[in-house]
């Protein structure tokens, strides 16, 4: 039978790519974007298992609000993007210097 | 080996060697559509789980409407993609190395010592007759029905905010601002009457009748 810790060690490893992927694509926003959906994915996941595994819907349920924030988080981030590439010509995070940061 | 170990272990292997093109694809285009692959797998991974409302829900969601927007988003944008991944190979070693470190910690935790089958057993598989949409919807309904009312609310502001940051106002046209218009009173917004000198002869039709017989 599959394990719980099965689940969790793939989620884990998906976590760990999308931390590795924010870290070589840290130029790009639209894959830095991309990388927090698969963190997302993978933090689901977790829910998702032992939400099967502790026989208890709240964990579906606690997955469900996290879809609706992680939509909307990425549809006001894109429309950010979109305002900043009219704006500046770029998407580079290197460029978006004006805050002196 | 049973067939659901078989399934689980397909769809894991799927979707972690499709996130890994994610984050390596030079294309930002090719990363969309990997991605993709990783959501689908993902949501037959809910489905081995008995989560088969949110698996569709992320099919419908994710692949059908954010991935698309990403994809919008990729395509609309013009981006000069060689200067974007000038340091991918210099930030390799850290990013792997934070990458390992982390993944060594999870595995440490969540590894079978602590979750594994003797400390969560495996549950039995559900009959025909559990059906989870019904479930979930019994507990998104009853005991969560005001924070599906605040995400309601959550999807609006985001709506809104969206349309707001997006939306650019064209000054070439010649567009009349409706409450300007209806602002407007009667009597000096409307007409405006102007006292003049009167300069030349008066025009009355005779004068233009006799003007007209003159020979030139």
């Amino acid at each position: 039978m599959i394990a719980l810790s099965d689940y969790l060690i793939v989620a884990g490893i998906l976590f760990s790519i999308g931390v590795a992927g924010i870290f070589l694509n840290r130029k790009n926003v639209i894959v830095l974007l991309m990388c927090i959906e698969l963190m997302l994915l993978a933090v689901n996941t977790n829910f998702v298992a032992f939400s099967h595994f502790r026989h208890d819907i709240t964990g579906q349920v606690f997955v469900f609000f996290i879809l609706t924030v992680a939509a909307a988080e990425a549809a006001i981030g894109l429309a950010i993007l979109v305002v900043l590439f009219r704006n500046r010509r770029t998407i580079n995070v290197e460029d978006l210097d004006s805050l002196k940061g | 080996m049973g067939f659901e170990k078989f399934l689980f272990y397909c769809f894991a292997a799927i979707a972690l060697a499709s996130a890994g093109m994610v984050i390596s694809r030079r294309n930002p285009v090719h990363a969309v559509l990997w991605m993709v692959v990783t959501f689908v797998s993902g949501a037959a991974l809910w489905i081995l789980l008995e989560a088969e409302f949110l698996g569709i829900v992320l099919i419908l969601v994710y692949v059908g409407a954010v991935m698309v927007l990403f994809l919008f988003v990729v395509m609309m944008l013009d981006v000069d993609i060689a200067t974007l991944r000038a340091c991918f190979i210099r930030y390799l070693p850290l990013g792997a190395a934070v990458a390992l470190l982390m993944l060594g910690e999870i595995v440490w935790i969540v590894g079978p010592a602590n979750f594994g089958l003797t400390h969560f057993p495996s549950p039995p598989a559900a009959g025909l007759d559990v059906n989870n949409t019904h479930d979930l919807g019994m507990s998104l309904y009853t005991t969560y029905v005001y924070p599906v009312e605040l995400a309601a609310v959550l999807l609006l502001v985001a709506i809104v905010a969206a349309i707001r940051l997006t939306m650019r106002r064209r000054t070439d046209t010649k567009t009349i601002d409706p409450a300007v218009q209806s602002r407007v009173k009667k009597g000096p917004d409307r007409i405006r009457i102007v006292k003049m000198a009167s300069v030349g002869p008066l025009e009355t039709p005779e004068t233009l009748a006799e003007a007209k017989d003159e020979p030139r």
